[in-house]
């Protein structure tokens, strides 16, 4: 069994990327030694009205300092109770949970939508092969200058108003990227195109998926989706993400 | 300082359990809690065959609460027998499963099924809100309550608990109804039957659109009905619904609960059942009580 830690942590850094975006150091030694790219952890709220914790993808490890970067989109009122913490402030979380992304191939493409940007950070620190970075958003950009040491960055706004006009797939094809691998995380109707396009130029593509979930360590079967095969804790067609996943083959799920 | 209590013949280290459904079949919590620790591990809700559960999302967050509509997945009972009953065997904690059903055959099934095996009770889940046909359906008329808990009675090897559901207008009359049917102890309250509508996106949050409200925010009328269940009849009760905490525990205790259910608070922390068992040490040692079974009911 991985293992896991419920700590308190210790907040090293917090700025606001973005009116609605956050990013956050926290100093936990034992979760950051843990932790692997495409993992998440569980942010306890101090607010006894809010008694579920909020999965949060992991940015960015640095083993030596013992610490893990954060960055999440405000959308209710227990992130927003975060963004209140001051450097200093300790806050409980757990961790590091889910699979992570398995490092391979030869040449890959690494996509991140959204709030789903975050977590292809490390994984572009980590994964030495040759790579290409597609980084979709609606109209601002965030963390891009983050990625242009570790690959040649590509990106998809909607309103155009930088990079392709379009999504993720959109820059994929205008840029005329190739690769045997690729990695993604984002909102679901983007990782159902990317899975469109790994499936029909056969391409192996590893999806970071998610869904709201309860206790995060695969016990309660809220956070489920739909698998092609019968999974191997309840035997229906149901895998738990939290535990199971949240990484897994475009091929073996349903989305 | 005595924290051992009897249900139906079946002694407890302490009056301390998981609610069904929160806490799966302990696996995934053994590295954060001593199962050794509690009073029994309640399994997650266990039928004949694999059941799929319902579509998501299936969960959603509510003031002091959650709605859930999972919808009772669980791998059926062949599967459960071979690996999740082995793992529990391993702890010095007693076992009782949670069996679902959608008619009355399926929990006899189980039951059966379950008659030799090492479990030290079964709870017969009556009170589902999220599954259409059984569940809830049998939960709500005292009729039905009292002609299923007669037919698992009559298969069941061990004691059997029904869980009662609180979504009736007067919880002791299916509760008179179990024990006219034969149950050896009473387990309430599952949860309330309710809804969260997305203003943004105008719809309903769970993809069930209704689910079951748990947490502190039902507290107080758990509390109100396990004191009137405890008025009305003969039997152990077990009491649940919202306990994050000792106090919490010793509330449904002194209305008249032997034993306790902790469900939603293992969500906000993993550990909150080993806490309550030394918080209730803690309490009859700083009291100068001897018996923790002094104090079930002692509210009147």
């Amino acid at each position: 069994m991985a293992e896991n830690y419920r700590n308190t942590a210790v907040i090293t850094s917090i700025v606001k990327l973005q009116e609605d975006i956050v990013s956050m150091w926290l100093k936990d030694q034992e979760i950051a030694m843990a932790a692997k790219p495409g993992q998440f952890v569980s942010f306890y709220c101090k607010d006894g009205s809010r008694l579920l914790p909020r999965p949060i993808s992991i940015c960015e490890i640095n083993r030596e300092d013992g610490t893990l970067r954060f960055v999440f989109r405000l959308v209710g009122e227990g992130t927003k109770e975060i963004a209140t913490y001051q450097v200093g402030d300790t806050i409980t979380i757990m961790g590091p949970l889910g699979n992570g992304f398995k490092l391979e191939g030869k040449k890959a493409i690494l996509i991140g939508g959204g709030i789903g940007i975050p977590p292809m950070l490390e994984l572009s620190k980590q994964l030495n092969i040759e790579k290409s970075i597609v980084l979709g958003y609606r109209d601002v950009t965030f963390m891009t200058e983050d990625f242009a040491p570790y690959g040649e960055v590509f990106i998809a706004t909607e309103d155009g108003s930088k990079g392709v006009k379009g999504n993720v797939i959109d820059a994929i094809l205008e840029n005329k990227l190739e690769a045997d691998i690729i990695f993604a995380c984002g909102p679901t109707p983007m990782l159902r195109g990317i899975k469109a396009y790994a499936e029909k130029n056969g391409i192996k593509a590893q999806i970071s998926l998610e869904e709201r979930m309860a206790c995060g360590i695969g016990a309660c079967l809220a956070c489920v989706c739909k698998t092609k095969e019968v999974d191997h804790h309840t035997h229906v067609h149901n895998t738990r993400i939290c535990k199971d996943g949240p990484v897994f083959y475009a091929e073996e799920v349903d989305l | 300082m005595n924290l051992k209590v009897n249900l139906a013949g079946v002694e407890l280290n302490n009056p301390v359990m998981t609610a069904s459904g929160t806490f799966g079949s302990g696996m995934e919590y053994s590295s954060f809690v001593d199962l050794n620790q509690l009073g029994a591990v309640v399994t997650k809700g266990v039928a004949n065959v694999p059941w799929p559960g319902n579509p998501t999302p299936r969960i959603a967050e509510t003031y002091g609460g959650m709605l859930n509509a999972v919808g009772l997945q669980n791998p059926g009972i062949d599967v459960f027998v071979e690996r999740d009953l082995p793992f529990l065997k391993q702890y010095d904690t007693k076992v009782i499963v949670n069996v679902c059903g959608k008619s009355t055959k399926d929990y006899v099934e189980v039951v059966e099924r379950l008659a030799d095996e090492a479990v030290d009770l079964l709870e017969i889940n009556i009170s589902c809100p999220n599954v259409k046909e059984g569940g809830i359906a049998f939960g709500q008329n005292p009729k039905s309550v009292e002609e299923i808990t007669r037919e698992v009675k009559r298969v069941a090897k061990q004691p059997i608990i029904m869980k009662l559901s609180p979504n009736v207008t007067d919880i002791t009359e299916t509760a008179k109804a179990a024990e006219a049917g034969g149950a050896d102890v009473l387990s309430l309250i599952n949860t309330l039957t309710g809804m969260k509508i997305d203003v943004n996106r105008r719809c309903f949050v769970l993809a069930n659109k209704t689910g079951g409200l748990s947490g502190p925010a039902i507290k107080p009328v758990a509390v109100r009905m396990v004191y009137q269940v405890a008025n009305a009849v003969n039997l152990p009760i077990i009491g649940m619904g919202g306990i994050m905490n000792v106090e919490d525990a010793l509330e449904f205790i002194l209305a008249g609960a032997t034993a306790v259910s902790v469900g939603t608070a293992n969500f906000a922390n993993p550990c909150t059942t080993m806490e309550i068992v030394q918080g209730l040490q803690k309490y009859l040692e700083k009291n100068k009580i001897d018996d923790i079974n002094s104090l079930v009911g002692l509210v009147k």
